[in-house]
Parts: C-alpha cells; sequence; structure tokens
C-alpha cells in the first residue's frame, strides 16, 4: 500500500538506526506519547535496532487505558438498559470496571455493537428510531473531530435517540504535566503524529522552550518512528530543544481548521480525570450548552455510580515513563490479555499488552536455521 | 500526580464470545472445564481428530461445528464450511474421509429456500471431496435462539500413509509449508457483516484441503504433521503445535503471504492478519530433503498455487513461535487472548 | 493511538455539509468515507482516514524527503554489519 509499505522498507530504516548509532554519545531517554508508536515499536522491535544508550518510556496515548472507572461503569450500566443499543469501538468492551467489562453485559444479553466509524453509531439511530443510541465518545484530538462530526449530525438530523457518552482528552496538556512533574526521566518527545494532523504544533513551541525538552511530531510507520528518534537525539546531543515535524506528509503547523472548528462547535474544554494517571485541568473535552442534550451521563441519570478502583496496579507509573511493564509483578500473571487486571493490558495499544504479546524472552540463537534457508 | 490503577479481581463467570475464539480463551474453556470430564487417551492428545483402535489403527473421527454469520459470504455458505471442515480434519490426520453425519439446528423463520441452498450446497461439497453423507438430525428452535442455521457434522475417515501424521513427529530442521496466503476468510466475512461495509473482491479461502494431501501423500513427500488454520489463524496454530511438540518454531515474516485485500482491511480495522481466521488453508511440517517435491507438488493444486515456506522447526524444548521480520528483529507469537476486536487506535 | 492509514481518493459520492464523502481505497479493499475534513482533496490525492474520516490530505512532495535523505546519507564506512544489534 501507498505510503505505508515503503516506510516499512528495512533498507531505509536500517540506514536510519546506523545514523542514530553514528551520532549518540550520551544515554537519552525518550518519550514516545502515542499508543500507536508503542505498538509499532514493540511489534516490529525497533527497539532491538538503537543503542543501548537510548531508552524509550512510553507514554500516556491511549484513550482505552486513561478513560475512568466511573465513565466505565456508567457504559456498563446504560449498556444494560434494555431499551439502549449502546456502540463502541472494538477496544472499549475487555476494559474491566469495577466489576465486570462491556463483553459481561454483551454476554447477559446487552445489545452492545462494536462500530468502527462514530458515523456508524448515527446511522443505527437513524435506522432504529424506537431504541435509544448510546456512542461510547472515547479518543484523543484525532478521533474528537469524528466524535463532533457524530454529534453535529445527530442534530443536524434531530436524532432524538442518539447520545454519546463523552471520554475526551487533550494530549497537550498531559505532556506538559509530563514535563513539569518534578521526578520527569523524559528528555526529549515523540509527539503523536495524528494527533497533530488535527491540532497542529503551535501549542508545543512554548513548552520546548519552557522545559528545555526537543519534541518531535512523528508518524507511525517504522521509518517514521526511527526517523523521528534521529531527529529528538540530534538534538538532545547538540543542545537544542526544538519542536521539528517529521510527519510533514499529514502535519502542518496550525493543523486541520475545520476538524478545529467543528471540535469548537460541538465541546468545550474541561478538567478531566485520566485513569492511572490522575485529574489533570483543561485535559478533556465535554459537550457545551448548545449540545448538552446529546449527554448520555444526563439523559441516563448515571452520574451517581459507586465505583471501587483498587490501588495494587502501576499504571500510572507506566504511563509517566516511571516504569516498564516488566517492573509489575503482576505483568504477565495475574495480568494478561485474556484477563487484565488494568486498562493498558487491554488495548492492543496499552504498552502492557504490546510487551505481552510481543516482546517475552527470546531465544531464537538457540534454533539454527537449516542450511536451505540460509542463503 | 497521584498515582493508581484498576485492578479488580477477576475469574469468568459465564462463557463469552472469546471462549469460541480458538485462542488462549478457548483453551482454557477445553483444558479446564470441558477436558477434565472425558479424560481418555484421545481427549487427552488434543487433537483434532482421534484415531482409533480399529481396523489396525487406521480408522479416524472427528467432529465440528459451524455457527457463522451471514449464512452466505462472497466465496462460500455454511453448508460448504460444514463438510469441508470436517473433511479437513480428517486429511490434516492424513485420513481419507469417507462418511460424514450431519446434526442441523434450525430458527423459526429460516426461509425453505435459504435451507435448500444451503444443503444443496453441502451435498455439492459432499460430492466434490469424495464423502457420502449417511445420517443426520434435525432440531428446530424459537425465533431469535438462533442465527438461522447450526450445522454440526461428525466425520470417519480411513488412515491414507503407513506413518502417522500428528504434533508428535515433528522434528528439529523441518520445515514449516503454508498452503497459500493468509486471513482470506475472516477478512471477507468480516467485509460483509452489517456496518463495516467495505467494498472488495476478495473471496473466502473456503476449500476442501483433502485433495491436496492426498497429492502430497501419493507424491511420496513424507510429512510429520498437518494443521488447518482456522480461528485463531496461524499464529494460534503455530503455537499450539510448538506446545504440543515442545519445540521453538521460527517465521520469517516476509515469506508470509497476504493479500493487498487483506492487508488493506487489517490495516484500516487494526488487526493483525497472523490472527484472522481461515477456512481452506494449512500448514505441513517437512522434512528438509522432502521440501522441495512437496512444494512443486501443492504449486500445482488449486489450494496451494500460492504456498511458500515460512520457516524452520528449532530445536527442543522453549516450545514458542518466533517471528524474524526483514529487519532482522524477533518477536514472540501468542495464541489470540479472546477474540480479534477492531480497533480504533 | 488514533490508528490512521493512508488511502487514495477514487471517487467523490455526496457533497453535502458534513457529509461530504467519497470511495476512498486501501490497498485491496475500498470504503466510503467522510471527506469534509478535507475539502480540497479531489479524486487522485490520498488522504489520512481514522475512524471513518478524513483527517489530512497527504502532502506528496513531502512524503518523499525522507527517501531524498535516505539517499543522501552514505553509510559510514567504519560502520560494520555488527555495530547494528540484533
Amino acid at each position: 500500500m501507498k505510503y505505508l509499505d515503503e516506510y516499512r522498507q528495512s533498507d531505509g530504516i536500517q540506514k536510519i538506526a546506523a545514523e542514530i548509532h553514528r551520532i549518540t554519545t550520551s544515554p537519552w531517554t525518550l518519550m514516545e506519547v502515542c499508543g500507536g508508536q508503542t505498538h509499532a515499536i514493540v511489534r516490529n522491535r525497533l527497539d532491538q535496532l538503537l543503542p543501548k544508550e537510548l531508552e524509550l518510556v512510553h507514554g500516556p496515548g491511549c484513550p482505552v487505558c486513561v478513560t475512568p472507572l466511573e465513565m466505565l461503569d456508567r457504559a456498563i450500566a446504560v449498556a444494560r438498559l434494555p431499551e439502549v443499543i449502546f456502540c463502541s469501538f472494538g477496544d472499549m468492551l475487555r476494559v474491566p470496571g469495577s466489576e465486570h467489562d462491556l463483553l459481561t453485559v454483551k454476554a447477559a444479553g446487552g445489545d452492545i455493537r462494536i462500530v468502527y466509524s462514530p458515523l456508524q453509531a448515527v446511522q443505527i439511530a437513524e435506522q432504529n428510531p424506537t431504541k435509544e443510541i448510546v456512542f461510547f465518545a472515547v479518543g484523543f484530538e484525532t478521533t474528537a473531530a469524528a466524535n463532533a462530526m457524530a454529534a453535529s449530525l445527530a442534530k443536524t438530523k434531530a436524532l432524538g435517540n442518539f447520545s454519546m457518552l463523552v471520554s475526551q482528552f487533550l494530549v497537550t496538556p498531559a505532556i506538559e504535566s509530563i514535563c513539569s512533574a518534578p521526578d520527569s526521566r523524559v528528555q526529549g518527545f515523540l509527539a503523536a503524529g495524528h494527533v497533530c494532523s488535527i491540532t497542529g504544533y503551535e501549542r508545543y513551541l512554548p513548552l520546548a522552550e519552557k522545559y528545555r525538552i526537543p519534541i518531535v511530531i512523528t508518524g507511525f510507520e517504522p521509518l517514521d518512528i526511527l526517523e523521528g528518534i534521529l531527529m529528538c537525539v540530534d538534538q538532545l546531543e547538540q543542545g537544542a530543544c526544538q519542536v521539528q515535524n517529521q510527519y510533514r506528509r499529514a502535519v502542518e503547523r496550525v493543523g486541520n481548521r475545520q476538524a478545529q472548528d467543528l471540535i469548537q462547535s460541538v465541546f468545550r474544554i474541561s478538567t478531566q480525570h485520566w485513569r492511572g494517571v490522575g485529574s489533570i485541568p483543561q485535559s478533556g473535552l465535554s459537550f457545551n450548552d448548545e449540545f448538552a442534550s446529546l449527554d448520555a451521563t444526563v439523559k441516563f441519570d448515571i452520574n451517581n455510580i459507586k465505583t471501587t478502583e483498587r490501588h495494587d496496579c502501576m499504571s500510572g507509573d507506566i504511563m509517566l515513563g516511571h516504569k516498564k511493564p516488566k517492573d509489575c509483578p503482576h505483568f504477565g500473571k495475574e495480568c494478561r490479555p485474556e484477563q487484565p487486571l488494568g486498562a493498558p493490558m487491554v488495548s492492543s495499544e496499552g504498552a502492557c499488552s504490546a510487551y505481552y504479546r510481543y516482546s517475552q524472552q527470546e531465544r531464537s540463537n538457540e534454533h539454527p536455521v537449516p542450511a536451505t534457508l540460509k542463503n | 500526580m497521584n498515582i493508581q490503577c484498576p485492578l479488580p479481581s477477576r475469574t469468568e463467570q459465564t462463557i463469552k464470545l472469546g471462549h469460541g475464539s480458538g485462542g488462549e480463551m478457548t483453551q482454557h474453556l477445553l483444558t479446564n472445564h470441558i477436558q477434565p470430564f472425558f479424560n481418555n487417551s484421545w481427549i487427552s492428545q488434543a487433537y483434532d481428530s482421534a484415531t482409533l483402535p480399529w481396523d489396525s489403527d487406521r480408522l479416524v473421527f472427528t467432529t465440528d461445528s459451524f455457527v457463522i454469520t451471514p449464512l452466505f459470504f462472497p466465496g462460500g455458505n455454511i453448508g460448504e464450511l460444514a463438510v469441508y471442515g470436517t473433511v479437513n480434519d480428517l486429511a490434516m490426520a492424513g485420513a481419507e474421509a469417507k462418511f460424514l453425519s450431519c446434526g442441523l439446528i434450525l430458527e423459526e423463520g429460516l426461509p425453505m429456500a435459504t435451507l435448500e441452498q444451503v444443503l444443496a450446497s453441502m451435498a455439492e461439497a459432499a460430492r466434490k471431496t469424495g464423502v457420502e453423507l449417511v445420517t443426520g438430525d434435525t432440531k428446530v428452535v424459537e425465533r431469535g435462539k438462533g442465527d438461522g442455521i447450526y450445522i454440526n457434522t461428525s466425520g470417519v475417515g480411513v488412515l491414507q500413509g503407513n506413518q502417522p501424521i500428528n504434533p508428535s513427529r515433528i522434528r528439529s530442521g523441518d520445515l514449516i509449508l503454508l498452503s497459500g496466503d493468509i486471513g482470506r476468510h475472516g477478512i471477507s466475512v468480516m467485509a460483509n457483516r452489517k456496518g463495516l461495509k467495505f467494498e472488495s473482491s476478495l473471496t473466502s479461502d473456503c476449500a476442501p484441503l483433502n485433495g491436496a494431501v492426498a497429492k502430497l501423500l501419493r507424491g511420496g513427500v513424507e510429512i510429520h504433521c498437518l494443521r488447518d488454520l482456522t480461528r485463531g489463524g496461524l499464529a494460534t496454530a503455530l503455537v499450539e503445535l510448538a506446545e504440543s511438540c515442545n519445540r521453538g518454531l521460527v517465521l520469517e515474516e516476509s515469506s508470509i503471504p497476504v493479500s493487498e485485500a487483506v492487508q488493506g482491511a487489517c490495516e484500516i480495522l487494526g488487526l493483525d492478519p497472523l490472527y484472522v481466521a481461515n477456512e481452506g488453508r494449512f500448514v505441513a511440517f517437512i522434512p528438509e530433503k522432502s521440501s522441495r517435491l512437496a512444494t512443486s507438488i501443492l504449486r500445482n493444486t488449486e489450494v496451494g498455487s500460492s504456498c511458500e515456506i515460512i520457516g524452520h522447526v528449532g530445536s527442543e524444548g522453549h516450545a514458542q513461535v518466533i517471528l524474524r521480520n526483514d529487519l532482522g528483529c524477533d518477536r514472540l507469537l501468542q495464541r489470540l487472548p479472546g477474540e480479534q476486536l477492531p480497533r480504533i487506535c | 493511538m488514533c490508528l490512521g492509514v493512508p488511502g487514495l481518493i477514487e471517487d467523490i459520492i455526496g457533497n453535502s455539509p458534513l457529509e461530504r464523502t467519497g470511495k476512498v481505497r486501501f490497498g485491496g479493499i475500498a470504503r466510503e468515507i467522510n471527506l469534509s475534513l478535507v475539502p480540497d482533496a479531489q479524486v487522485g490525492d490520498y488522504v489520512i482516514v481514522h475512524v471513518g474520516i478524513a483527517i489530512s490530505q497527504i502532502k506528496e512532495a513531502e512524503a518523499e524527503q525522507v527517501f531524498h535523505y535516505l539517499e543522501a546519507l552514505e553509510v559510514p564506512e567504519n560502520r560494520r554489519d555488527d555495530e547494528v544489534p540484533r
């Protein structure tokens, strides 16, 4: 596929890896903010190509992982209602709530449908006028545009049976929060390319300057990620702290104005709780007054659900880059993708899940290659 | 900043869809909840079919159930699947299918024409694979309690070669031959489910495998083990085999054929083709000396025209599957955990 | 996060506000995609699609940059193969 395959060719990747080796003289700790990048790094084992001095830590960039427990419990409560068709992205179904997950509600007869796009949920609402359709609008800025479009369309079409459970996060305040943490180890950021397609990157300029930290807007294919690392290390080695754009083919400095206008017309900025991380001011989106009627938490009276969060998992440490999944005593034992204890083990973009699936101990050297396969 | 994380304890109290995905959850259901009730030497081997002490140990018996929506998909339907699935399970033990049974569970309200269309496909599939459908049973459930038609088929067959074909015969140094590109069935079924609305010319790989296996055996290929790839995809099947034979398997990622349509669909849904279902693909474990012969025979069959050698069997112990990419980096493959859910992010 | 996949616009189907749609090809499959957020994108252009909505039009010239850079990047002579750990 054009614009994918050529960024996965090994020659180019090896060349850039060699260049990273060439210029790296000191140990550096970089954070890739986005779970999609974590996924690509671990899946392709790009970490094996990097100098030992470089450490990659994984950021909070997975909206499925950071959706607060109370939101999940609300989703579970709504999805149980007999009049409701509950629409969600696939990843959310396995995330554990206080007692169980959405898959359990589905097994008990709840009408839960996996959608590929929020627009499908709007269509389902049009096709089922006697049912209440609730869409679980989870996401960062990238998905906010799509979610805002669904809300706008539903309003234009005057669909009284459509509402959304909104769990929207803004990435820039989270990055700022990591930068400002006194114990942060992160020395450079690979910022999430697709978020920046929407937001642009002007807001990163004061951050880079204030915290003296390089920020490189980075794409998602192996070549993109290695180039992003190279740009970041190059800055660190030279003592620079600029915002650079590796993902120029898809990201402009000002972002996507249409998308920004659409998001602003539907949502307002609010304080958001990030599961495992805590509350971050101005890091979330909720409906503005004009769209308040689409808010499922109001429509279904589910604001007072009791939640019980346990405290013996370290996903917060992992999502802030303090620890790695393998530092967790539960990793791969009680906590596994088919029975996740914490959200990062659920989503395929969660750092724990990515580690579990792709990087358990390797022993390939113990499996010699037969003569015919060596060319 | 406050650091905390959710950690509710969870044990499965009910059956979930993931228990039928063919992956880790299915394995758990079989090992912990089903097999203990029926413990005997055949069940404990956990193969797809049982070779029975009858006719000099040449009698092979298997069963399979088919629950698929939609009933008709590009390249096949539930009737064909029900015949090929059981015939293929027998073929994977090196047995030629002889007789099938057919259990139908029909949902109230199913159009008679649909039933007849499915049965006609079953009859045609039976003719094509040379089996007789000799006994059956029909039940009807209330509307809303089934997806139109569920089918169970059981089959008996007779071993062909002189040597058994099963995971215990896999040897270090064997090559792993994959019969064709992967993921067509899962993606073509998904493409036709409501909502996804893909447009493609992709058809399911649903096909009988007994002909190709017979040709390999008759051609003198020494086959150590065969496995058809169904739910859970290539990765899950190989992980199970690695554990059964207690050896490491090493795959070359670039040698695994994936069609453009499957790649495109997997990209936009965030799925991994290694875990997508197949219905007419298999892997064969073959000693190196037989590999050239096997490839040339298989390339001349309908189901094996795009076959490739995708890897080899490593040394004993360390029962794991390693996927080596173009960069020379390795990753470990696991069973599919539950269902493979499309991801947005 | 935010799975975004490049696809080729093959046809523009709808043009009403919020519902500008087109047929977009991803390798061997195509799907109807909302193009409202990329108003300048036309048939023959590539767009990045996230959850059924095009969020960005791919700039071809920028996409080539890394390959020009790679051409210019000569493998340093002192680099041996074993310097890249596997």
